[in-house]
């Protein structure tokens, strides 16, 4: 019964934003208007932002050699604590900075892992037994039993219970996961190309982030940008990062310009695939400022493997000076001063989530 | 039908060599209409295969042993005559797993369980003289050498980025379509065309003769399970097989003739393809694990010396398997973007598998529950296959979760697990029937001894190899990378010096299988005694080359 309201509740929350085709006609009449908004805050330092994002792959020139902008430092990553970065030796899931990444890996390991560890020993203890006590030495003469209704009945009920058990936080999860992001949530557009991503922010003014892997030291030619320790471990570390608000609902888009990607993190329990011709959303709030590591997680060609997805999440009124940095706007800011830059961040400080960004969102209603 | 048959018996019932009578050998094997004839070439074409496809799981391993790209950019070149580019060896990368996935579905575990065993006893276990349809046997068999060339021959042409398709077996478009431009591609798919109009004539010939040709007295209920499990899985042949055949049919289609059935910017659905790949997909997994559920039933009841315990409910619980293992293939789409009740669905679905699945667990414990257990080498293997498939399943159970998959989905775990049920599942089950069944088939009894170590160094060997996945997939490792970060080093070796240990085993199963053929021990009717009650065990070891030419009777 419960589990039938849950599915009522869940259909009803569907019939609103996140259907796959409803979802892109409502954010993009917003990147229009703010298009026309962005040049006219744009600053000398959106040109370099702008130049970068047109530019193909390999192609674009960094400002800097560690990815710094006016205001806009990349974060280290936190190497003593394996935050959002894979741990050596490691068989457990990655800490998790989604409450639904910490749900998801509480269920799996309170719930099914239990179980299912169980039930194997379960049946290597059986096995074990007839091993001991039914081999040919011990017990010559076979039983001839070969039916028994009670155990039969009991062996097909008792997974059916077990299996119950686990559907009902699945699918909770499943709800949970599938909650639409609020009004107010901040948009990134996520785009696969063969091989880097695109992050696009059609609520800042509609720039996008071309991200690349950085290479070692000893494979780009003089002069040019290569990894350090600061960007994060090799084959994971991105040119340009995704920068997000940490602690702020965000909807995240995926699509695709060539083939099939998939846009992954670990450590927020977030896998959206990419596809050409669709665009996939899905909510997201991240607990902690952090930089969160992932990588493509669908087979789409030769350099599959070398495709990283780096996320930083910040604190709202850093995000905004990253945004300032990459020559775009803040919601709240373009209408009442279209030239005035600094107030943009100057404004920032304020949004707790729900109270300020409020009137962001109604603009573009 | 049998009574044909019956009056064809009486004709050469007073010539008793004639039942023996053998063409040449050119006849006997390239053109062959015997049922056992193309079961022993089924079986040796498999190993052949199988060595193969595990030879590229070789190189991959090795390539994996160590962060880095140590080998790949060498075997490109070697492949291409040329010094070949970063992008070409990782182009290689993607040829070898797609080669090492394609090989061992389609080359090796289902020509083995199907085309092998079944061919070979399930005439003998239903009491005919051979299978319905001979000649169209032939086809199958010759269809599947065929397209077993056309793909190797794959990766000598250009398919896009380097030689050869890199699109994984499950050639998604748009990578397999104007993401490989070149032959290769349209190769592997024809190869794919080939081997699946091979599976669906088998699978006729297989319906065909379990419905028509079971001996007087044998009613559906009354057939061994092995014959059960082959029955269903040739309907899960029969009505998927056409679903893949119309899904990489339009991906030449798109590749080759101007269409846009996956093409988004021409208003299709590259997800489309997904649908209906997996619709064949799932199927195909049933397909080949079933035949092995049924080679258990019948080795754990031999060497228990007690019939099948709950035999209805084991011959049910296949058909369930097969019917609803139609209904859950979206379960390898969870994170291409699918409605909040989709996933639910495939959720729910995909865990009532499960509940059958148990069943038979329980009921092979159950049969061994109070037997006189002999621990023979393939009632080793039957027990190892029991242990191993249930921690492959119940990882399926884990996956099964749409809101967990967020996470595990294109992972290691997703390999640790189709692995624990192929390799160690599938894989272990063809071991156990070539163990049990090799005397009947060859006439020489295997050794022991060196079965026995085989097993154990292969049951360490794959457990090394594969438990560690699951550790890589949590901590977040994807498939199909050709290099990680060094946070994945530890478990990837370990994972290879599994791959050394299990290599060790196959090379026993060698010298075992040679020395048999050399100097093994001649085998006698039933060399199982007791506890093997099917019909193949009436007959001498190996069987004559036409058998039941007066059809036994079943009381």
């Amino acid at each position: 019964m419960i589990m039938l309201k849950k599915f009522l509740v869940v259909m009803a929350a569907m019939a609103m934003p996140s259907l796959a085709l409803a979802q892109p006609a409502n954010p993009a009449p917003a990147p229009v208007t703010k298009e026309v908004a962005a040049p006219v805050v744009a600053t000398p330092a959106a040109a370099p932002a702008a130049a970068e994002a047109a530019a193909p792959a390999a192609a674009a020139a960094p400002k800097s050699m560690d990815g710094s902008l006016p205001g806009y430092t990349p974060m280290r990553p936190d190497y003593a604590n394996n935050v959002g970065m894979p741990k050596a030796k490691e068989v457990d899931f990655q800490e998790q900075f989604s409450d639904n990444g910490q749900y998801a890996k509480w269920i799996n390991n309170t719930v099914l892992l239990p179980i299912i560890t169980i039930i194997s020993l379960f049946v290597l203890g059986l096995l074990l037994w007839v091993i001991v006590r039914f081999n040919r030495r011990v017990n010559p003469v076979p039983s001839k039993t070969t039916h028994n209704t009670f155990i039969e009945v009991v062996w097909t009920l008792v997974p059916v219970l077990i299996l119950l058990g686990i559907a009902y936080p699945s699918l909770d999860l499943l709800a949970k996961q599938f909650k639409p992001a609020p009004a107010d949530a901040v948009t990134i557009k996520a785009t696969g190309y063969q091989w880097y991503w695109g992050y696009t922010y059609p609520d800042h003014g509609g720039f996008e982030v071309v991200s690349n892997m950085l290479k070692e030291e000893g494979d780009v030619a003089k002069g040019e940008r290569f990894r350090t320790e600061n960007d994060g471990p090799k084959l994971m570390a991105a040119d340009n990062r995704m920068v997000v608000p940490a602690g702020v609902p965000l909807r995240i888009q995926t699509t695709a310009a060539d083939v099939i990607h998939a846009f992954a993190v670990p450590s927020l329990w977030f896998k959206l695939d990419a596809v050409p011709g669709r665009l996939n959303e899905k909510s997201l709030t991240i607990t902690k400022p952090g930089v969160y590591f992932g990588q493509c997680s669908e087979l789409c060609g030769a350099r599959h493997a070398f495709m990283p997805i780096v996320v930083e999440a910040l604190p709202p009124e850093k995000f905004a000076a990253w945004v300032k940095a990459q020559g775009g706007t803040m919601p709240g800011a373009e209408k009442p001063a279209p030239a005035a830059a600094a107030p943009a961040a100057a404004a920032a400080p304020a949004p707790t989530t729900d109270t300020a960004a409020a009137p962001a969102a109604a603009p573009t209603k | 039908m049998t009574t044909i048959a019956a009056t064809g018996t009486d004709l050469h019932a007073h010539d008793h060599h004639d039942a023996d009578h053998k063409p040449g050998f050119f006849a006997r094997w390239f053109m062959s209409t015997n049922h056992k004839d193309i079961g022993t070439l089924y079986l040796i074409f498999a190993i052949f295969a199988g060595v193969v496809g595990g030879a590229i799981s070789g190189l991959m391993r090795l390539e994996l042993a160590a962060p880095g790209i140590q080998y790949l950019q060498g075997w490109a070149s070697m492949m291409a005559g040329k010094e070949a580019s970063l992008d070409e060896a990782y182009h290689m990368w993607n040829v070898l797993i797609t080669a090492h996935g394609l090989i061992m579905v389609f080359f090796m575990v289902m020509p083995a369980i199907i085309g092998g065993f079944g061919n070979w006893f399930v005439p003998l276990m239903i009491g005919a003289p051979d299978m319905a349809f001979p000649r169209m046997n032939n086809v199958s068999f010759w269809l599947t050498v065929v397209a077993f060339i056309m793909l190797l021959g794959s990766s000598f042409v250009p398919g896009g980025t380097g030689l050869g398709a890199g699109t994984g077996w499950t050639v998604y478009a748009p990578l397999s379509t104007s993401g490989s431009v070149g032959p290769a591609v349209d190769m592997a798919i024809f190869s794919l065309h080939l081997a699946g109009a091979a599976s669906i004539l088998g699978a006729i010939n297989f319906i065909t003769t379990i419905f028509n040709m079971r001996a007087p007295g044998m009613t559906l209920h009354k057939m061994p399970l092995f014959v059960w499990s082959v029955l269903v899985t040739a309907f899960l042949l029969l009505l998927a097989l056409p679903v893949l055949a119309a899904a990489i049919t339009m991906l030449l289609v798109d590749r080759n003739f101007g269409g846009a059935f996956f093409d988004a910017a021409a208003g299709g659905d590259p997800v489309l393809y997904q649908h209906l790949f997996w619709f064949f997909g799932h199927p195909e997994v049933y397909i080949m694990i079933l035949p092995g559920f049924g080679i258990i039933s019948q080795i754990v009841a031999t060497f228990s010396r007690k019939p099948v315990f709950g035999y209805l409910g084991m011959a049910y619980a296949m058909v369930a398997i097969g019917v609803v293992g139609f209904v859950v293939w979206a379960h390898h789409m969870f994170t291409t973007g699918m409605s909040v009740d989709m996933k639910m669905y495939f959720t729910a679905a995909t865990m009532v598998i499960a509940v059958p699945t148990g069943i038979k667990i329980f009921s092979w414990i159950a049969t061994m529950w109070g037997g006189s257990v002999s621990f023979k080498t393939p009632m080793v293997w039957a027990m190892g296959f029991i242990f191993m498939f249930t921690v492959g399943g119940v990882t399926g159970v884990v996956l099964a979760n749409g809101g967990l998959d967020d996470n595990l989905h294109d992972t290691y775990y997703v390999v640790a697990h189709f692995h624990y049920v192929l390799s160690l599942g599938a894989v272990f089950s063809l071991f156990a029937g070539f163990y049990y069944w090799f005397g009947k088939m060859s006439g020489r009894h295997l050794n022991e001894f060196l079965g026995h170590l085989h097993f154990w160094v292969f049951f360490i060997g794959v457990n090394v190899l594969f438990f560690p996945m699951h550790f890589l997939g949590n901590s977040g490792m994807p498939r199909r990378y050709p290099d990680y970060p060094e946070a994945f080093a530890y478990w990837n070796g370990v994972a290879s010096m599994g791959y050394a240990i299990m290599a060790v085993g196959i090379l026993i199963f060698f010298v075992n299988v040679i020395w048999s053929l050399l100097a093994g021990r001649r085998a006698e009717d039933n060399y199982w005694g007791e506890g093997a009650t099917t019909l193949e065990w009436t007959l001498t070891s190996p069987p004559p080359y036409h058998q039941f030419e007066t059809l036994p009777v079943i009381k």
